[in-house]
């Protein structure tokens, strides 16, 4: 029986390590402009090409990362990078104005994923010849900083030649906020506000329909599906109803926590994307 | 007391309309649209560069005749099927459409095996820059068949899948054809992959 089980947990253990085995490769973490897991780039190499995307995103809007990686096996170039473009997403959202450059060392090959709305301004051919051309030289020697250099001032020259919205002041792509939840305390408030008062004024279930309907036509203002808004109405409604049982209870307890919990906000500092999106545009080249 | 109770049931029949899958069926079935819409574009931007790429090659490689005859073939046959965002829904229409895709890339491969023996032509900065624009497209097409891959995934799932599954049958959603794993692993490499590799080199 012992045996059995040994065995099980032998096949279990096998299994999953097959299952290991034939899984993706993990994306690496966006941890900044130029991510680099071989640590090929010196900290000040890092930090001059960081300044440069950086100084280039707050001029012209475009994000640019670079992703410098051991190997890519099993899958080839084009799956692994389009698969960290999706992930990172880069570029501002709409504008889709991202590029990725991915460059596995030791498979000596590498990757421009250019985003949609840089297509146009980098077509397959440009970033076949801006690798050749200008990135695997320096590979070649084994001089990755001077090729990533000389390929970033490139791309930079390249994109600046297309003309793209204006940064805006304001910190676009923080997620869409026309959500219901980013409304929920909005609507909580309002409920509760609104129900107390006009208990006392109209009484219970007159008071009650007038929050319902009310709320329920401002979530249809704000929020566009009319089933939710519906939802939202009758939830007030209910709250509004009951809420008589203990006065002003609601009201004082239930806001101070968590509510505004949003968290996701990419700090000062660090580098997040945009959410910019990709289609496998771009261009691969050995060395 | 008996005023709440209505309430109540009031909220779970509205709660549970949402629970039947329907806005759910109609949401996937559009990001299939959209999906599908690609495949299409990415298709067809292919077969836009076919010309250029075959006169490009004649003018250095003219004796080719086979594999350049197989590439305007496989394009003819492509432009003859009406490729309508209907074809999601008629499996048979959709499995030729596939199949003329295939052949066509298949024969675009073959053309630049064979190109591999003109250096003349493989230095000429023309069919550099086709050749980059081929291989683009090519791994758009890929990326293009996951994502619609992707999206009748999960459409099917909610077709198939309780309650959803009824609201299906009632609104007549059925599961939608996708791309099959032995043909998505001859398309999903793009033709430069055959490079490194000289055996189909030879048959010229």
């Amino acid at each position: 029986m012992t045996f059995l089980t040994r065995a099980g947990a032998v096949a279990a253990l096998l299994f999953v390590s097959l299952f290991a085995l034939a899984e993706d490769r993990p994306i690496p973490p966006l941890t900044g402009r130029v991510v680099d897991e071989t640590a090929t780039l010196t900290a000040e190499q890092k930090r001059t090409l960081e300044a440069k995307l950086q100084a280039f995103e707050q001029r012209k809007g475009s994000q640019v990362a670079v992703l410098i990686t051991g190997t890519t096996f099993p899958e080839p170039i084009e799956s692994y990078s389009i698969r960290v473009a999706d992930a990172w997403k880069i570029g501002r959202k709409g504008i889709s104005d991202g590029i990725l450059m991915v460059v596995a060392k030791s498979d000596r090959v590498m990757r421009i994923e250019v985003g949609y709305g840089l297509e146009g301004a980098v077509p397959d051919a440009m970033a076949r010849r801006l690798i050749d051309e200008v990135f695997i030289p320096g590979f070649r020697e084994g001089n990755f900083y001077e090729g990533l250099d000389a390929g970033v001032d490139r791309m930079i020259k390249v994109i600046d030649g297309e003309p793209l919205p204006e940064v805006s002041q304001s910190n676009a792509g923080r997620g869409d906020p026309r959500s219901i939840e980013s409304y929920f305390v909005l609507f909580i408030v309002a409920t509760l506000a609104l129900g107390g008062l006009l208990r006392r004024l109209l009484g219970r279930l007159p008071a009650a329909l007038v929050v319902g309907a009310g709320i329920g036509f401002l979530a249809w203002l704000i929020v566009a599906p009319i089933l939710v808004a519906l939802l939202v109405g009758v939830v007030a409604l209910v709250v509004t109803l009951l809420g008589g049982g203990m006065p002003g209870g609601i009201g004082g307890g239930g806001l101070g926590g968590g509510g505004f919990g949003g968290g996701g906000f990419g700090g000062g500092g660090g580098f997040s994307g945009g959410g910019g999106g990709f289609g496998g545009g771009g261009a691969s080249g050995r060395w | 007391m008996k005023r709440i109770v209505t309430l109540w049931l009031l909220i779970l029949a509205i709660t549970g309309l949402g629970g039947c899958g329907y806005n759910t069926l109609q949401s996937q079935d559009e990001s299939i649209k959209a999906a599908w819409g690609e495949v299409l574009n990415q298709y067809q931007r292919r077969a836009d560069l076919v010309p250029n790429l075959v006169n490009t090659v004649k003018g250095f490689a003219a004796q080719e005749k086979d594999v350049l005859l197989g590439v305007t073939n496989a394009r003819a046959k492509v432009g003859g099927i009406q490729a309508t965002p209907e074809l999601v829904n008629d499996p048979a229409a959709f499995s030729k459409f596939v199949a003329a895709q295939g052949e066509m890339t298949s024969a675009l491969s073959r053309l630049l095996v064979v190109t591999e023996n003109y250096p003349q032509l493989k230095s000429d900065a023309n069919f550099r820059d086709l050749q980059a624009q081929l291989e683009g497209t090519e791994n758009r097409i890929t990326v293009a068949r996951q994502r619609y891959i992707r999206a009748v995934q999960e459409y099917n799932i909610t077709v198939r899948s309780f309650p959803s599954n009824l609201t299906a049958m009632l609104f007549g959603h059925k599961v939608k054809p996708s791309f099959t794993v032995d043909n998505e692993q001859t398309i999903a490499k793009p033709p430069a992959v055959d490079f490194s590799k000289p055996g189909p080199a030879q048959n010229k």
